[in-house]
């Protein structure tokens, strides 16, 4: 197994607000790593750090085996861990000028100079995946929210990156539309996708994730095998979680 | 009315309306390009928060606003010649609306990006694209998208504004019109004369507006809800 991503202790405070008290993870190539907890526990901003897109106090990355300060990393740098990298948002985040394939489109063409040709080929292909190659010329305003999440995914896939991170993909999903979207992340989790996924679904998490993280409080408070962490996880917050969201379930 | 009347303003018609075609359409397609371009610049510069560029663009925006048209219009066409920098009244006149323009322009551009939901702009970057690449291809579409009325109503203003070029000796359709009023004395007929001509051009403005904002609509380009 081979480390894709790993992290060290990651910091970040908003203020007076501790929100990431120094957190650290490891994941291998093929993972799918569900990251649980309460609101305000931190998921959404570390995940939102590992991409720069908030940047954390302190704490270093490493990607595909490049060091990164996740403080004080360069544009440049930044630019070369995107490239690499994809994020698919809560609200989806769809281009609202762009139709379908051209939002999938987008990444190929204008970030990596791809042909126009060949960008819409593997742009409908990627559609297709996804179930939405009969949407492609629909503008994202035309689209429910489920059809938006995947049109977006396929964004994120179009790129070949070796990791994409979902911040709360369903949350803000009706939901009758999170089956659609989760079971095209399960079609890419079987295929080897690296994912690592903030999400209060306890049930796509104990089904598709290879490792689970409970966290809280701006920390990790446990990790490991999510049938292990599910199961028999050793920390009693974790249980205390589990319960109470596997609860809502029903 | 009496026939004197009609036939004036049927022999000045032409004679208004020439400068119009040939002075007053140029000067004011020409400033509000320039002043376009101006705009998305300085409006860029703040969005992008580059220290010293965006504290000249607030200034440039400042002064500009805080100062009337005509004043500029007399700084650069009878002030500047005393620092030995003599331009031609044409070229003063479009320097000078584009320049005005733009300021105002500006702000309109600038909060309509800003009205564009952010996580476009970390999904654009997040697929690769640089942050210039984001704003030019994704963002400023939008924004161009909502601020197109307001756009469109500052075009028709300076239509009018033009007329302020006569005091610096540009030959557009209200000096013209001064003409033929000291030659005729009759300032009634022909001001109302060369008002109406004003009215005509912004009423077909008015229709390209229109037309304008049913075309982008077409296009998806409508106020997103995300």
């Amino acid at each position: 197994m081979t480390t894709i991503l790993k992290f060290n202790d990651i910091r970040k405070s908003f203020g007076e607000l501790d929100v990431l008290k120094g957190i650290g993870l490891e994941v291998n190539k093929g993972d799918v790593v569900a990251i649980l907890g309460p609101s305000g526990s931190g998921k959404t901003t570390l995940l939102r750090g590992l991409n720069f897109l908030e940047r954390a106090d302190s704490g270093s990355i490493v990607f595909d085996g490049v060091q990164y300060d996740a403080a004080k990393a360069t544009k440049k740098e930044i630019r070369a861990l995107r490239m690499k990298t994809a994020f698919v948002f809560q609200n989806y985040n769809l281009f609202a000028n762009k139709t379908a394939v051209e939002n999938v489109m987008e990444g190929l063409v204008t970030a990596r100079r791809v042909r126009k040709e060949e960008a819409k080929a593997k742009a409908l292909e990627t559609l297709e995946k996804v179930g939405m190659l009969d949407w492609a010329n629909h503008y994202p305003i035309q689209l429910s929210g489920g059809q938006q999440q995947r049109v977006a995914i396929a964004r994120a896939i179009a790129t070949d990156p070796d990791i994409i991170f979902f911040d709360e993909p369903t949350s803000a999903l009706d939901p009758e539309l999170t089956g659609e979207v989760l079971s095209v992340m399960k079609t890419l989790a079987q295929e080897g996708m690296t994912m690592l996924v903030v999400t209060h679904e306890m049930k796509f998490a104990r089904q598709v994730a290879t490792r689970t993280v409970f966290m809280e409080n701006g920390v990790i408070v446990e990790e490991g095998p999510t049938k292990e962490v599910f199961e028999h996880p050793r920390e009693k917050r974790t249980q205390e979680f589990i319960n109470r969201m596997e609860m809502d379930d029903f | 009315m009496d026939n004197s009347v009609v036939s004036l303003m049927l022999d000045s018609f032409w004679k208004i309306l020439k400068p119009g075609l040939q002075m007053t359409i140029p000067l004011t397609l020409l400033s509000f390009a320039f002043a376009l371009v101006i705009a998305t610049v300085t409006a860029l510069v703040q969005e992008a928060k580059i220290p010293v560029l965006r504290q000249l663009a607030r200034f440039y925006i400042w002064v500009i606003r805080g100062t009337p048209l005509l004043v500029q219009l007399f700084v650069v066409f009878y002030g500047l010649p005393s620092l030995g920098i003599l331009i031609e009244p044409f070229p003063a006149a479009v320097l000078v609306f584009s320049i005005n323009e733009g300021a105002y322009s500006a702000e309109t551009i600038r909060a309509a990006i800003e009205s564009v939901p952010r996580g476009q702009l970390e999904a654009g970057e997040c697929v690769g694209m640089s942050w210039l690449q984001t704003m030019w291809r994704i963002i400023l579409p939008q924004a161009l998208r909502t601020a197109f009325p307001t756009l469109f109503n500052s075009l028709i203003s300076m239509v009018k504004d033009t007329s302020l070029a006569a005091n610096i000796t540009v030959t557009e359709m209200f000096m013209q019109t001064q003409r033929i009023v000291a030659r005729t004395y009759e300032p009634l007929v022909l001001y109302i004369e060369v008002g109406i001509i004003y009215l005509l051009m912004c009423t077909i403005l008015t229709k390209v507006q229109a037309w304008g904002e049913k075309k982008l609509n077409a296009r998806g380009y409508q106020r997103s809800a995300a």
